[in-house]
């Protein structure tokens, strides 16, 4: 793989990662994320709506009109979250239900029109879909870091097998009721945050002198 | 570079029409599956709602299909209760009836903000081995905070006892009052009788805490930081159980009993 192919994928990850460094769709990234299972549905619809729409607004990039691009984009992305909550909604009908709003709130996820906005509008079709593969995968880890901690904490389970068993089934574990709510996202989100400042030191901002 | 105003308008109108075409197939090719698993998921809160199963099991079709061989759907004129031979329970959709200018009629004035209501209903009796009916299922639906609730209330051979309450589809702020689907708020249901002495709906849900069933019967617990979907499930209960909901029907249903 050339090297600049690679680092379209695999920046998104740690280095320019779209949630802890972009901190781009951070609404999804609280409200799903109380579960893995409905975390890991969730990150599957939005690796296929950022994979398909880079794909197509890389493909029609030389024909959209620029004065019209925005809503271009929006139309395109708001069909293809349509789809994906069609098939949710046909094969995962439990997982879609917990899921409500939020997979049809993938059209405002800052990180599916950032990513055409700012890559497939310039790029080829190849390097966008390695780029939405790389954001997407980047957007992944942080939601399942982030869901696999606070359903361990918030309920004592991993994908919702008992790990630690709650008081209320009969067990010594007091669920963390701070970690459950979006406050306690916020937190585990910031501290992931922190933790990836400290192994790159480069991304930290500097500081502004007012 | 620049592109002419046709070309704009051309280009908006082929964007359109293609990204209608994928939604519209997507939807028509899928739309099968989503009927069954809305009937699925349906009958799996019957069974829920009529302790057939427990809370959080995982069923699968078969155990569905299984299970419901208890269960008898009834579909009842709601005015008078008496049985509707002509509407196949299987098939009726009490939403959509509501609405319809014939099949559904406006709600009498009501606390729950039932504006339209469906002139038929479909009601579930689950079999004892013995084959009399141990319990009934009704289904009722009412506004809380943010929207409609819909549930089921199981009700015991005498048609005064509650066995359970379910919702399954609400929009209430998870937490508060989507507490609702707490199986331990839920589990303060059992036991608790909805009629007093007289035949009025007494059933509450109260702010704080309520006795046991033996020592308070009428009145449940009420959901911590949630007073107006607490309120939301004490105005559908009446209203359903009252005499503009299921009341004829559960009062003729006692007599046939006694």
């Amino acid at each position: 793989m050339p090297a600049d192919a690679k680092k379209v994928l695999l920046d998104p990850l740690i280095d320019n990662n779209p949630i802890a460094l972009q901190v781009l769709g951070i609404c999804s990234a609280l409200a799903v994320t109380t579960k893995m299972d409905t975390a890991l549905v969730m990150c599957g619809a939005v690796i296929f709506v950022l994979m398909a729409s880079n794909v197509a607004i890389s493909f029609l990039r030389d024909y959209i009109p620029t004065n019209i691009r925005i809503i271009v984009q929006l139309t395109i992305i708001a069909s293809l979250v349509i789809v994906a909550d069609q098939f949710l909604k046909a094969y995962v009908y439990d997982i879609s239900k917990q899921l409500s709003v939020f997979v049809g709130l993938i059209i405002t996820n800052c990180i599916i029109m950032g990513r055409a906005e700012a890559y497939a509008m310039q790029n080829d079709v190849g390097s966008s879909l390695l780029d939405a593969i790389g954001n997407g995968f980047g957007y992944s880890l942080i939601l399942m870091a982030t869901a696999l901690l606070r359903e361990l904490f918030g309920a004592g389970k991993i994908y919702g097998q008992v790990i630690f068993p709650t008081v209320n089934e009969g067990g010594w574990y007091y669920p963390n009721g701070i970690i459950v709510s979006s406050a306690g996202a916020f937190f585990i989100i910031g501290l992931f945050i922190w933790l990836i400042r400290t192994i790159r030191p480069d991304q930290i901002e500097e500081q502004e002198l007012g | 570079m620049r592109h002419s105003t046709g070309y704009i308008f051309l280009f908006a109108g082929a964007i359109c029409i293609i990204c209608a075409i994928v939604v519209c197939l997507s939807e028509v090719s899928l739309s099968a599956l989503h009927e069954n698993n809305a009937r699925f998921d349906k009958q799996k809160n019957v069974l829920y709602a009529a302790g057939l199963a427990r809370p959080g099991e995982n069923l699968s079709s078969e155990d569905v299909r299984l299970r419901f061989e208890r269960v008898r759907a009834i579909a009842i004129h709601v005015e008078d209760g008496e049985p509707a031979p002509g509407i196949d329970p299987d098939l009726y959709d009490a939403r959509k009836a509501a609405v319809d200018p014939k099949a559904g009629r406006s709600a009498p004035p009501n606390a729950s903000a039932i504006k339209r209501m469906a002139r038929h209903a479909v009601i579930y009796h689950i079999l004892e081995n013995s084959g009399e009916v141990g319990m009934i299922v009704l289904p009722i639906e009412g506004y809380g905070l943010w929207g409609t609730l819909y549930g089921f209330l199981a009700l015991d051979a005498d048609a005064k006892t509650v066995l359970g309450l379910t919702y399954y589809q609400h929009k209430e702020t998870p937490g508060l009052g989507g507490e609702v689907d707490n199986p331990d708020w839920k589990a303060l249901w059992p036991g608790r009788v909805a009629f007093d002495g007289g035949g009025e709906v007494a059933i509450e849900v109260i702010k704080g805490h309520a006795g046991p069933p033996v020592n308070d019967p009428h009145r449940v617990d009420g959901l911590s930081g949630a007073t107006i979907t607490s309120r939301g499930v004490t105005n559908m209960l009446h209203f359903w159980l009252g005499e503009n909901g299921f009341g004829p029907y559960l009062k003729k249903f006692r007599g046939d009993q006694s």
